[in-house]
Parts: structure tokens; C-alpha cells; sequence
């Protein structure tokens, strides 16, 4: 972790951490924008938003009908001619609605053009299950959108991380597509009073270690921790990288990452099938094949629809004790 | 582009019913020299036509300032050049050249000029309804008097996207003009099969205002389009304008045995009757604006730009390998 000893650092939620850098950014640059539905004086279902409105006025933080698509495509609009919109998609479910205005117009825009227009906007959204809200509210479909050349995806994991990239998403002058952990809003992790941005395409080593590295990201994160921390007492020693953004890729951190460590498990809340994991294994595949002494491996959510009933929720998504399970058999200790 | 917005037709001065006749005719050459193109195998993919709507977007365009913004279609040179958009880049952009507006990388179907105010051709049917309206609502957030026009054809209405931000714009009462060109087909099928109900009543349903007027009349689609921007511009709200309109040729250059969905009947009365750019040029020198001579003259010289244009665009180079990962992100 890269926060400075010598600044104030106070633990904040990640919710918090998510109004702080729009507060932050919204004062910084008054073509900024929220847009969505109940962000203003309901500050979302999520409380997230809660009160922006108070400081901005409802010309800037904007109540919107349920029109995802609408609200999508006129923050498209919007940021091709001056705005930097930062439009609020409730659950990342919802994302479906948006497809055409993110993949078809914000994506492409830039590169149809021959770089004559561009869309600085940041739909927020969310992922996560285990929520109890069944299979239209519980998806992680951010392998969809980092599928698409011209979006950028990110997929921070503590409140830290989630302040610092959302300062870069918003400054950032493509659509950037920006996914919270609905579960973790509440969760509280040291930030700096200090303004501070983090760049895109940069992975964080959340732990090091030397016999296995765990892949995580945003929700995932902190499951592999707490497998580090298992495999930690039958001596392995599990090095955690959150790559933070899928789209660009830190590819080299993870590669030296897999180098070092010789063995690999991805894990990811996103649907295994086709999935995010699939290409951070890929990846290390590729770069570090010479050096792996086992398969890179890959945990993702089940590849069923989410089902409400708990006990079954529970199963479809990696946890602990699975990964333990498998970095015991990658590491020959079963 | 105009840069006054008359309240009627009497206070257009000569020069600009000129001006409004060199663009449609402009227009008209464009695609049959793009036509020309495809059939003789120098153009790669396909192109739509709007031989037959030239009215439609010079009646609206002229209404605008350079500085207001359109969003346009599949459709959609006859509104690129309507805004102002030069032959050479056009033709340049439809073979993929890289002296094309979008250095080739575009096509005829993407075709933007942000120069002009042209945020896009747009190869979704319906797609541009939110990035225009998006234009709009900058425009005031901003505190300009910038408005924005979608132009779309009849066949959007088929799309949800045209209703939620229908409904957004009239209640924050946004300057932007639906400009709805119904030129009878929903490519090949004709509208009447596709929609329910009467097309104004779309708009009317949000209490948006609504005007209609015939889309081969140029003088008609003008003194709409001034009225209706001059709302928008003075936070009127937004409008959608009915054009009744025809499109002369097939959905595109490759339709051409078409008899199954529409009669040839039916098109060469289109054609004889109500071509607008014909009906437009007997107007003016029966009013004595113009006489023959004078458009003779403004069709030999648009013939003349196309041809050198064509040629500029035939012999320009394509864009260099390295371009393909060029403009992916910003920056």
C-alpha cells in the first residue's frame, strides 16, 4: 500500500471515499456533473450520494427518470461537447440498458471521429453478490465492458483505492467505466486527508509473498487476503495483486508477479465463462510460462444465474476456504 | 449556414434562396457521384442515399448557426453537407482516405465535423436521440444559446431510446429539435406496417411541441425550422419537426429491384412531381429570384467542384498502418 506515513490518514468507508472524490472533483471543475436516479436528496438506495446535492444544488447533481439508456446516452452528448459527466447506473445489472450508448457511441466515438471528438464520462455502477437480491441485482458483468476497446474499466477494492482512481476516472478524458462493490460500502480503510489521484494501469501488491500469487480483484480482493492469511499459517506464502483496472491492464506486474511466485490463481466475481479471469490467465500464461510449476487456475462466480435462496447464493462465489484449497493443490500440499 | 433567423419566408433575401438551392443541388451530386462510386466498384461497402430529402436538411440547416449542433444518421451526408461540410473530405472519408473527415476511419456512416457542429452520422438507427440531446442539455448547463437537432428518419420511432430522452428534454426544457424525416420506409418495409398510431402524437405525448410540414419544400421546412429554433434558442423547449418526405433511390446503393416493396409508379411520381430541388428552382424564377441561367451556371460549377473532388479523393493515400491504433482512447 502506497500511503505516505507523513500525511493524516483516517479510515473512511467506501462509500465515503466515493462522495469525497465527486465532492472533490466537482469543486475542482464545475463541468462536472452526477446524473441518475434518487442521487440527489435520496443520495442513491446506497447512501453514497448523500448529500452532494446540499453543496452542488440539483443543477449538478440531477435526478433522473428510470431511463438508463437515456440518461447514458445523454451523458454521451453531454461530455462530446464540454460536460464530464459522471452518470450513476444503480446496479451493475442495469448495464444491459446502457450497451448500445456505452459500446456502440461512448466507445467508439474517439476513434470513428479520426480523433476529432471524445467522451470524458464515468458511468459508476456497481458488482457483488451474496446481497440476497436474486439474479437481476447481484451480477458482475464487468468482463462485458472490458471486452470493448475504448472503455476503460476499473475495479477498485479498498476505500483507498477507490477515492484515488475516481479523482482519474473523472479527469480522464474517455468513458471510463467505474465498478463498487455494493457488499463493501460500509467497510472502512485508511485514507489521506491529503488530495492524491491514482493512475490507471498500475496493479497494487496488497500483500507479498513467494509461493503463490492470488490475482484479485475489487471484491475478491479481500477474500484472498484472508486465504493469505490461512495459507499463511501452513507456511505458504501467498503474494495478493489487485490489478485495479482490467482495461489497461498492468500485465507486467502480474507477470513478474507469476514469475516469482511460479504458481497463480485468478480470482474474480465475474462469471467464469469467457470471464475477466480468463484473460489476466492468459496473461500470465503467456508471459511467464517458462517459470510456472503449476496451471494458472481460475475461481470465478458459478456460471449459473444468481439464485435468491442464500445457501445457494453462497455457493456461486469464490471464498476463502475454496482458494486455500486450491493453492494447497497448486502448491502440493493437499 | 444562415447567421440571422428570419420570422418568414418574405424577409429571406435573394442570395440565401441561392444559397439553399447551390446546397441541395450540392447535395443531390454528392450521392450520384457516391452512387458512381459504388457501381463502379471504387467505393468499399455500401452507402444510403438522400437524393430525394435535400430539402429536409437544407431548410433546417440553414436555420442554424455554425455553432449549433446535429446529429445525424446511416443516412446522413445530405445533413453533413447541409452543415457545412466541404466535397473533398466527404469524399475522401466515404473510400477510406485519409484526407476522409474521420481519416477514413469513419466511413460514410460517421461521418463528423466538430467545426461544423456535426456530432455524427450515426449507424444505430435511433442512436444519435441521446448525444443530441446530451448537446443540448450542455448547451444550457453551460449557459450558451446553442441548440441541437436530431435529425432521424420514421423508422427510429421503433427504438425506446428517442422516448426516454423525448421525455427528459421537455422537463428540463431542453433546446433540441427532433427533426423526424418520415420518408415512407423503414428500409424495406413500409411504415404503415411498423407504427401505431399517428407519428406526431410521439411527441405530443410529452407535451412537446409539434409541427409538421411537407420535407420537399424548402421554404416550408425553413420557416419551421427558423420558428423552432428561435423557441429553442430563447428557452422555448424542445420541438419535433414532421418532414413528409421521399428518399429517391434504394434503403441503399445495392437496392435496386425494389418493386416488391414499393411501385415504380410510386417513385418516378415522387420524382416527376415532387423533386425538391426542381420545384424549389421553378419557384425562384417565378418569383424572380433566379432565372435559368443563373442555376445553370451553379450546376455546372457543383458538377465541376465534384468532379476535381472525386478525383482529389480517388487519388489521396489511404491512412498508414500504424493509424489502426490510432484514436482508440483520447489522450
Amino acid at each position: 500500500m502506497s500511503i505516505m506515513a507523513d500525511t493524516a490518514t483516517r479510515e473512511i468507508s467506501f462509500a465515503q471515499a466515493v462522495n469525497e472524490a465527486l465532492a472533490e472533483e466537482m469543486r475542482r471543475d464545475e463541468r462536472v456533473f452526477v446524473i441518475g436516479e434518487d442521487v440527489a436528496e435520496a443520495g442513491t438506495p446506497f447512501k453514497v450520494l448523500a448529500g452532494l446535492v446540499d453543496e452542488f444544488g440539483k443543477t449538478r447533481v440531477i435526478d433522473s427518470p428510470i431511463s438508463e439508456a437515456g440518461i447514458t446516452g445523454i451523458c454521451v452528448g453531454a461530455a462530446m461537447t464540454g460536460m464530464r459527466p459522471v452518470v450513476d447506473i444503480m446496479f451493475g445489472d442495469f448495464l444491459t440498458l446502457t450497451m448500445d450508448q456505452m459500446v456502440n457511441q461512448a466507445a467508439k466515438i474517439h476513434y470513428m471521429s479520426g480523433g476529432k471528438l471524445h467522451v470524458p464520462m464515468v458511468l459508476r455502477t456497481t458488482l457483488g453478490a451474496t446481497r440476497r437480491s436474486a439474479a437481476q441485482h447481484s451480477q458482475s458483468l464487468h468482463a462485458w465492458v472490458s471486452h470493448v476497446p475504448g472503455l476503460k474499466v476499473v475495479l477498485p477494492s479498498t476505500p483507498y483505492d477507490t477515492k484515488g482512481l475516481l479523482k482519474t476516472a473523472i479527469r480522464d478524458n474517455n468513458p471510463v467505466v467505474f465498478f463498487e462493490d455494493k457488499l463493501s460500502f460500509q467497510l472502512k480503510g485508511p485514507v489521506p486527508s491529503e488530495e492524491y489521484t491514482i493512475p490507471f494501469g498500475v496493479a497494487d501488491i496488497k500483500r507479498t509473498g513467494s509461493d503463490i500469487t492470488l490475482v484479485a480483484t475489487s471484491s475478491m480482493v479481500a477474500v484472498a487476503l484472508e486465504a493469505a492469511n490461512q495459507l499463511a499459517e501452513i507456511d505458504i506464502s501467498a503474494e495478493v495483486v489487485d490489478p485495479r483496472t482490467t482495461t489497461p491492464l498492468d500485465r507486467e506486474t502480474l507477470i513478474q508477479s507469476a514469475k516469482k511466485t511460479s504458481r497463480a490463481i485468478v480470482i474474480d466475481e465475474g462469471y467464469e465463462q469467457y470471464g475477466a479471469t480468463a484473460e489476466i490467465a492468459s496473461v500470465i500464461s503467456d508471459g511467464a510460462f517458462y517459470y510456472l510449476d503449476a496451471p494458472v487456475k481460475r475461481m470465478g462466480a458459478m456460471n449459473v444465474p444468481i439464485p435468491f435462496s442464500p445457501p445457494l447464493e453462497d455457493l456461486t462465489v469464490p471464498d476463502a476456504a475454496g482458494v486455500v484449497e486450491l493453492a494447497k493443490v497448486l502448491c502440493g500440499r493437499n | 449556414m444562415s447567421s440571422f433567423a428570419p420570422a418568414s419566408t418574405s424577409d429571406v433575401d435573394r442570395e440565401q434562396w441561392v444559397h439553399m438551392y447551390q446546397q441541395m443541388f450540392r447535395i443531390r451530386t454528392f450521392e450520384e457521384n457516391a452512387n458512381e462510386l459504388y457501381l463502379s466498384a471504387k467505393m468499399p461497402g455500401l452507402t444510403h442515399m438522400y437524393s430525394g430529402q435535400e430539402a429536409v436538411a437544407v431548410g433546417v440547416c440553414e436555420a442554424l448557426r455554425r455553432d449549433d449542433y446535429i446529429t445525424s444518421t446511416h443516412r446522413g451526408h445530405g445533413h453533413c453537407l447541409a452543415k457545412g461540410a466541404e466535397y473533398k473530405p466527404m469524399f475522401a472519408e466515404l473510400l477510406g482516405k485519409e484526407a476522409g473527415y474521420c481519416r477514413g476511419k469513419g466511413g460514410s456512416m460517421h461521418i463528423a465535423d466538430q467545426a461544423m457542429g456535426n456530432l455524427g452520422a450515426n449507424a444505430i438507427v435511433g442512436g444519435s436521440a441521446g448525444i443530441a440531446t446530451g448537446a443540448a442539455m450542455s448547451a444550457k448547463m453551460r449557459g450558451t444559446d446553442q441548440v441541437a437537432v436530431c435529425f432521424f428518419g420514421e423508422g427510429a420511432l421503433g427504438q425506446g431510446l428517442i422516448y426516454e430522452v423525448m421525455n427528459m428534454a421537455q422537463l428540463w426544457q431542453l433546446p433540441v429539435i427532433y427533426v423526424c424525416e418520415n420518408n415512407l420506409y423503414n428500409e424495406y418495409t413500409h411504415y404503415s406496417e411498423t407504427t401505431a398510431g399517428e407519428l406526431l402524437d410521439r411527441a405530443k405525448v410529452f407535451g412537446i411541441h409539434t409541427t409538421e410540414v411537407d420535407g420537399q419544400n424548402v421554404q416550408s421546412v425553413y420557416k419551421a425550422a427558423c420558428a423552432l429554433v428561435e423557441r429553442a434558442r430563447q428557452g422555448g423547449g424542445p420541438a419535433f419537426l414532421l418532414c413528409h418526405t421521399y428518399r429517391f433511390n434504394g434503403h441503399h446503393v445495392g437496392d435496386i429491384n425494389r418493386t416488391y416493396y414499393r411501385s415504380k409508379e410510386e417513385e418516378e411520381s415522387w420524382k416527376s412531381e415532387r423533386d425538391p430541388i426542381q420545384n424549389f428552382g421553378q419557384w425562384m424564377i417565378d418569383e424572380g429570384i433566379a432565372d435559368q441561367n443563373l442555376l445553370d451556371g451553379i450546376q455546372t460549377e457543383v458538377l465541376t467542384e465534384a468532379a476535381a473532388a472525386v478525383r482529389f479523393a480517388l487519388d489521396a493515400p489511404y491512412p498508414a498502418a500504424e493509424e489502426v491504433t490510432q484514436h482508440v482512447y483520447y489522450g
